[in-house]
């Protein structure tokens, strides 16, 4: 049976260019399914990617208890001079805690694509900044000095907020400040951001005190002596969070609502393809009714022709799912867009078309092409051999 | 018209293969009908919360940093304003972080008045509201989604506000409800619950005389925009400058920070059409080729070139307007569940009247190419068997 089975699928397959109408309905309608099913879980995966994966297990945000994210909370330098000294925390040669403390405010930047006021997120970082966060790298320009209006743009705002380019001036709340860079800090939600020196965020906004402070532990084994640390001290009320915790319940909501959309769209437009695939199995059954018919009176079994129309189905599927998955992964993989986070701030992610995407866009295009190709190859297995033979 | 059922008959040729082109224009269609309504959703707010006379002034520099309450008599100084409430953004939840509550700290006079015709409130509660300095006027959905009575006593955490204890819990007792006068409305209302600035400026640690945003009406909305550049002029160069613009320009704009969701959903449409156009078009090509001696009996008979093109394009013609219609109706049934994810939008069947441009114009890019062939069929040839 298995060699009915490779000859009558390999006659199909040899005959699939006759067809090439027919075929490429299936081909092409199950390539835009998985085109848009890829694309559309490429951005919820892309903006889980930034907010979730990129923190680190040994960095540690505190926020006054209750606050949820940083805009909300706010710590006074009483209160950052005790994180300072908690148990846990890395610290420099001269004992100095790894610890940033920072002041998180919003700014009207507008959009390039929208052209109107987006929410910026406007750092302000302490001096041990670059020692909590290793990885944050100019490629372009260089740092800010503190006690100057001078700030940096992570290279993600860079790309989607107007005027954020190094030696220009942004105008802030009746003040200038000059851009002098451009970071990078491996696609995390810092990209997005305007970074500048704390004290002199602090003046310009007429705010004392700050909104949080980072820190670096000497290891991640550290956090529970230091979370214990400062949630039983009395004199304080802080929530202690890693930073991947912290940051991935701020992308939770939206990339299940992408997520969601995503689906259902992708499930709409399957519905349809199917039914195109269905339409062309069955005009390829029928306009080959007589050769199914002289195979079966030759000997060929019933469920040899059922699944070689399935193969050929499947194999169509297939090609479709490639060209979608290729053609999502060509235009997409890296295109950069920004949305408002959960912490009221834009954020800054690229599209990230993953092996791991792809290997689910071509599943759904094998399923739909399984399920269009059945029904016509019942019809096959089913032809009555005699009628179809004396038709013609 | 009197070929209607010529065309009919010839449409249903083959009934699974136009059952299922039949199918796969429906759902083209449904998709177009949820996504467009989306898209206009997105584009233009609810309308009567954001109406032509109201303004909104902001601080300038973001919505997250305050202004002086002291700017309230300036503002109501600006000829043409009518009537100015301040509102400030308290950032609630009930127990958990995921119960959301849209609590606003309001002037309970001019907030009404402002808004007068957008509630539906009982005048007795609203006076008790008045006459209660820790009372809370609650929206009817908010109260059903947590099970409150008017009588009860009940804590909000707020993200932001800490009490002069240094608690961030407040409670408040709900003495009334109200409920949205615009159906349209009653999702970007469902969860608000209101209570008085007086008790929460005494009772706040910080920011004391402080005020999150003004909202303005101008007795001529013709001249809105002129007054919210003289509410701008007002306080320029001051350390808190502001932006004053229409409420609906300020929702859009907030929208608008969600992303470009119109080139998203206009993406996915494109894939969703050119898939079709190609399915649906391959269809019609077939059809016609398995035709050909049909049609040459047709021109046999008397049937002019133009009357054979008129059939074939009249059959892709009636094939999109029926997928049409029925993609477009099961996408207005969805409707409801739209409105239950998309808060503060307006939903309405926008998309019906442009839908059906849109199946007519498909119907002809698709029976055009099959049309004229068959119009310039040779009927010697075709009757042969060689067209």
């Amino acid at each position: 049976m298995l060699r009915q089975l490779a000859a009558l699928t390999l006659m199909n397959l040899q005959t699939l260019p006759q067809r090439r109408g027919s075929s490429s309905v299936i081909v092409i309608g199950i390539a835009g399914v998985v085109a848009v099913l890829v694309s559309v879980l490429a951005m919820s995966l892309g903006f889980h990617h930034t907010l979730a994966d990129t923190g680190r297990a040994d960095r540690v945000v505190i926020l006054r208890g209750g606050s949820d994210v940083e805009l909300n909370s706010n710590l006074t330098r009483a209160e950052i001079d005790t994180i300072s000294n908690a148990p846990g925390l890395a610290r420099d040669a001269s004992g100095a805690a790894k610890l940033s403390n920072e002041l998180v405010t919003v700014a009207n930047v507008p959009k390039i694509d929208t052209g109107s006021d987006a929410n910026v997120t406007l750092r302000g970082v302490g001096i041990k900044s670059p020692e909590v966060r290793p990885e944050l790298q100019m490629i372009e320009g260089r740092m800010f000095r503190p006690a100057v209006r001078e700030l940096v743009v992570g290279q993600g705002a860079a790309r989607q907020f107007r005027g954020l380019t190094t030696g220009s001036v942004l105008r802030l709340r009746n003040a200038d400040w000059t851009i002098t860079g451009i970071f990078t800090s491996g696609g995390d939600i810092h990209e997005s951001e305007l970074l500048a020196d704390v004290d002199t965020v602090g003046s310009a906004v007429e705010r004392n005190g700050y909104s949080s402070a980072v820190g670096l532990l000497d290891s991640p084994a550290s956090f529970a002596a230091f979370h214990d640390s400062l949630t039983q001290d009395p004199s304080l009320k802080v929530d202690v969070q890693r930073e991947p915790d912290y940051y991935a319940a701020q992308s939770k909501d939206l990339a299940k609502t992408i997520n969601i959309v995503g689906n259902t769209v992708a499930v709409i437009m399957a519905i349809g393809a199917m039914f195109g695939a269905l339409n062309s199995m069955y005009s390829a059954v029928a306009a080959r009714a007589l050769e199914i018919a002289t195979l079966r009176a030759i000997g060929f079994g019933a469920l040899p022709v059922l699944l070689s129309v399935m193969a050929e189905s499947l194999a169509l599927a297939l090609l479709g799912g490639i060209l979608g998955a290729t053609l999502a992964w060509l235009v997409f993989n890296g295109h950069s867009v920004a949305t408002l986070g959960g912490a009221f701030a834009q954020v800054v992610f690229q599209l990230r078309v993953t092996p791991a995407l792809l290997a689910t866009g071509i599943a759904w295009a094998c399923t739909i092409g399984l399920l269009g190709g059945f029904f016509p190859a019942l019809r096959a297995a089913r032809l009555p051999v005699a009628t179809a033979l004396r038709a013609n | 018209m009197k070929f209607l059922p010529l065309v009919w008959a010839t449409l249903w040729r083959r009934k699974t293969r136009t059952i299922f082109t039949l199918l796969s224009i429906v759902v083209a269609f449904l998709l177009y009908g949820v996504l467009e309504t989306v898209d206009y959703a997105f584009s233009h707010p609810a309308n009567s919360v954001t109406g032509a006379d109201k303004l909104i002034t902001t601080n300038k520099y973001s919505i997250t940093f305050s202004l002086p309450f002291a700017d309230l008599q300036q503002i109501r100084g600006v000829p043409g304003i009518t009537e100015v409430t301040w509102i400030t953004w308290f950032g609630a939840y009930y127990q958990e972080s995921k119960n959301f509550v849209f609590a606003l700290p309001i002037d309970t006079d001019s907030y009404f008045n402002l808004h007068q015709g957008g509630f539906i409130v009982d005048p007795a509660e609203l006076e008790a509201f008045r006459n209660n300095r820790s009372g809370a006027i609650v929206n009817v959905d908010l109260m059903k989604k947590f099970g409150w009575k008017v009588g009860d006593r009940v804590p909000l955490h707020s993200t932001i506000w800490t009490q002069r204890n240094g608690s961030l819990d407040w409670s408040f007792d709900i003495v009334g409800t109200f409920s949205a006068k615009d159906p349209a409305e009653a999702t970007q209302q469902s969860s608000t619950f209101l209570f008085h600035y007086e008790t929460f400026d005494e009772g706040r640690s910080f920011g004391k005389g402080d005020v999150g945003w003004f909202e303005e009406r101008v007795a001529n909305p013709a001249q809105a925009a002129a007054i919210a550049r003289q509410v701008d002029a007002l306080f320029a160069n001051s350390p808190n400058e502001t932006k004053t613009q229409p409420a609906a320009d300020f929702t859009l704009a907030f929208l608008k920070q969600l992303g470009d969701i119109g080139f998203i959903l206009r993406a996915i449409l494109g894939a969703v059409f050119f898939t079709l156009l190609f399915l649906t078009g391959h269809t019609m090509m077939q059809s016609v080729r398995e035709r050909i001696p049909e049609l040459a009996v047709l021109k046999t008979l008397g049937f002019s070139g133009g009357q054979v093109l008129g059939l074939v394009v009249g059959e892709s013609l009636l094939l999109c307007v029926i997928g049409a219609s029925l993609g477009l109706a099961l996408s207005f049934a969805t409707l409801p569940i739209l409105k239950q994810g998309l808060q503060g939008v307006d939903l309405s069947p926008r998309a019906i009247v442009p839908g059906f441009a849109v199946a007519i114009l498909l119907a002809f890019v698709i029976g055009l190419p099959p049309a004229l062939r068959a119009m310039r069929l040779n009927i010697v040839d075709a009757l042969a068997g060689r067209g």
